[in-house]
This record gives C-alpha cells, structure tokens and sequence, in this order.
C-alpha cells in the first residue's frame, strides 16, 4: 500500500497497534481541511505492528495528547520534504479537557464549565484519575 | 486557607494534634467556649444527614460561634440551577467557614477551588467522608490508646463505604496494623484501594466472606451498612442488603477488648442487642465527632 510522502506536514510514527484511531478522534484531526492518513497495523521490526499517523499540514499538536495515548510515539516534523524535528513525547502528569469522566456521580457531569481534568497517579501502569471523583480513566 | 477535602490532606503530624486538641477539649470544655466568637460555620448539606450535620453545627455552638444553614438543596439556588462554583463564591461573603455535603462527587473540591472560606468535606456521595474518619480514628485512639499494632475488621459494604476507603488510607500511615477484609464478593473492597494504600504500605490483609471466622483475632470490628443510596438496581440492593447481621451470639468468640464500630446511620447490621454490650462503641463514635470537628474547626479557623 502506497502512501505519499509528504512535503510539510506532521508524522506520528510507532503508535502501538490498535491506537492510531483514538489518538485521530482525540486530536480532532475530523476537523482539518488537509489530507490526514491513518495507517493500521503497519509491519515493523521493533513492534511487530504499529499504527501510522501523517498530516499533510503544519499544524501545532497537543503533546500531552499523544503522551495519553502512547508515550512511546514518536513525533516528526517535516518540512520541504526533510526532517527537521522529532519531539520528544511523554506521558504528562495532566490531562485538562482530553477526556471526559464517564462516572454519572462525577461533579464534572452537571457543574457548568468546569474543566475535564484528570492526574496520572499510577506512572508504571499509565492510570489516569479524574480529579474530583478519583474514578479511572478507561482507555 | 487551607479546606479538607480528604483525609490525606491532613498529615499524621497534624492528625496527631487534631486528636491531642479533640482529648483536651474533652477535658476542659470551657476553655474553648468561647474560641469562635463572632465566627460563622455555614452548612450547606444537599443529601440528608442527621449525624454529621448536627455534629457540626454542635461543635460550632460549642465553640461560641453561630452557624448558618440551608434545610436542602430544595430550599437552596441549586434548585434554580446555581453552580457548586457560584454558590461557593457567595457563601463566602457571609460565612467564616463551610461545610458541605454533596451527591456529587468532587463537589466540595470544587467548592474549595472558589471559596475564599475554608471548605469541609462533609461527605461527597460515595467519594469522601474525612471528618467520618476523623471520629473514626479518635475513636479508636481514645478506646485502644493507640493507633499502631491493631487488627482492624472492616465488615458489609466495602465497595461503596466511603468511610471504610478513608480509615484505611488513614490507618495505613500507622505500623503494625493488619487488615480483614469481610465481605460479599459484590461488595468486595475494590482494587485502587488495595494498590494505592494498602499494597504501598505492606501492611497485611486477608479477605474473606465469613465473619465469625475471623471474629477472635480482630480488636476492633467497624460494621458497615449496604446503603440503598449507592445502588443503580433496588434487586441487587435486596439481595446484598442483609448478607452480615451482628449478634450477641456471632460475638462469643471475640476478644473482651474488642471495640464495635459503625459510621451510622445502621438499620439491621447490628441487632440492638448489642447495644448493651460493653465493646459497642458507635454511639460513643458519634460523640467523639463531634470533639474531632471542633478541633478541625478551630484549626482551620487558625484559632489556638
């Protein structure tokens, strides 16, 4: 399968297989203009498979996002064809209005305007928790 | 400022003074009758409480203050749709300090993030209950004089008992102390407090279904009521709700020191029968609240 390189654009390569999709809905990329391209279960070395992510636009991504969904991504900046960046991605110890608490009982269902916010408390296990209600972050 | 939204925002240095000034009060009420003069407590309570309400607005008279209060959230702006956030703000400009109860949980954090008054936690539905806590552990430290080398029973609802996930957070701060968990497997403790509090701490724990197994080794036994409130489904409520009932007779084997714990309200885990038993200590437990929230009140109204 054949995908054109791209000349300035974002790629986020190495996303562990099965992700890519989330990490598209969670970065809102349905909402650019520009070619955007999901590549599912690429073959690779290192992974076995891996999902593939390329923007065809420079546009400024959440790290933090991509830090949620796989730490282990890999960020490349490109530009007139060449790479000009990596970023270095992390698993980041806040998540504000990423995702949503999915506890009915949770003061972020009703209380108008209120950030979505979440703390990593468990780093070896990637365990996120609401900050309010403490309820865990399903993935 | 400082507001108490969970118990382990206090530290075991300042839970250790808040239990030394709860023991000097009890001993010497006049000296603190008139600490809060011209202080005002506001409590704002949106789900029903007898206990801790009261127990509040006691300690605040006790202490020579006056209290502010809104009967339900029926009767407050929340019925016109008024935010945790707004409410807060405003009970601000005319109270010292604030207790709320709240179904939602995480509401008086969000309380907390807009006051400019200290905010307690007064119980944010099946969440938080750290002033519950704070009589919990007075309790056992005026009954046992210690803290440390118990082994602690927690028995019935341990999956939505918020006061049972606090005394453990608590307790495991203090060493030697052994945990038994009893419990129906629905209602099994569940596993985030396992792996943030007890598993850190390396303190032991045993789980198991059956209660008089486990009776002689406990030295203290804190009952929990199946609160119809937690549960989506009334048909899982009806079939949990009677699963542990303490009697004299399941009391034959327990140690003579034991002490007999419960948050209240109880409605059958406990037979009244063992009210007259020497090792019941859950009314006791309520009084005690009540000395534990005037010294979190005066601390947090910084007054010495």
């Amino acid at each position: 399968m054949n995908i054109d390189s791209i000349i300035n654009g974002i790629v986020i390569d190495h996303i562990a297989a099965g992700r890519g999709m989330m990490l598209y809905k969670l970065l809102h990329l349905d909402r650019l203009d520009c070619s955007v391209a999901i590549i599912k279960n690429v073959h690779s070395n290192k992974m076995g498979k891996k999902d593939i992510i390329k923007v065809d636009a420079a546009i400024d991504l959440n790290t933090d996002v991509i830090g949620y969904v796989d730490p282990d991504a890999t960020v490349n900046i490109i530009r007139d064809g060449k790479l000009v960046e990596k970023k270095a991605i992390e698993l980041p110890e806040k998540l504000v209005n990423v995702i949503r608490c999915k506890n009915p009982r949770c003061i972020s269902s009703t209380e108008q305007e209120l950030p979505q916010a979440f703390v990593l408390t468990d780093r070896k296990n990637r365990v996120y928790r609401c900050r309010y209600c403490e309820t865990k972050a399903e993935r | 400022m400082r507001s108490i939204i969970d118990i382990l925002d206090l530290s075991v240095e300042e839970l250790d003074e808040l239990v030394a000034k709860a023991q000097d009060i009890m001993a010497n009420p006049k000296k603190y009758a008139h600490k809060c003069e011209g202080k005002k407590l506001a409590t704002m309570f949106y789900e029903p409480s007898t206990r801790t309400r009261l127990s509040f607005e006691a300690a605040m008279y006790e202490l020579g203050g006056n209290v502010l209060s809104v009967a339900s959230a029926a009767s407050s702006s929340a019925a016109k749709g008024e935010s945790v956030a707004d409410t807060a703000r405003m009970i601000s400009c005319y109270a010292d300090i604030l207790a709320m109860r709240h179904p939602k949980e995480g509401a008086p954090l969000v309380a907390s993030m807009n006051a400019t008054i200290p905010v307690v936690n007064a119980g944010d539905g099946g969440h938080n209950h750290p002033t519950q806590t704070l009589a919990d552990l007075l309790t056992i430290h005026c009954e046992k004089g210690r803290f440390t080398d118990l082994t602690i029973g927690l028995c019935g609802d341990l999956k939505f008992g918020r006061t049972v996930h606090s005394l453990i957070a608590a307790m495991c701060r203090y060493s030697g102390v052994k945990f038994v968990l009893i419990a129906p497997e629905e209602l099994k403790l569940p596993g985030y407090v396992k792996t943030q509090h007890i598993l850190p701490s390396g303190h032991e724990f045993v789980e198991t279904t059956d209660l008089e197994s486990v009776m002689p080794q406990l030295d203290v036994l804190y009952m929990t009521r199946v609160q119809k409130e937690r549960f989506f489904n009334e048909e899982d409520y009806l079939r949990l709700k009677d699963s542990y009932i303490l009697t004299p007779d399941k009391l034959k084997t327990a140690k003579q020191d034991l002490i007999i714990m419960h948050p209240l309200p109880r409605v059958n885990e406990i037979s009244v029968a063992v009210d007259q038993d020497p090792r019941a200590c859950y009314f006791k437990q309520a009084l005690y609240g009540k000395f534990m929230r005037e010294a979190l009140i005066l601390k947090l109204l910084e007054v010495d």
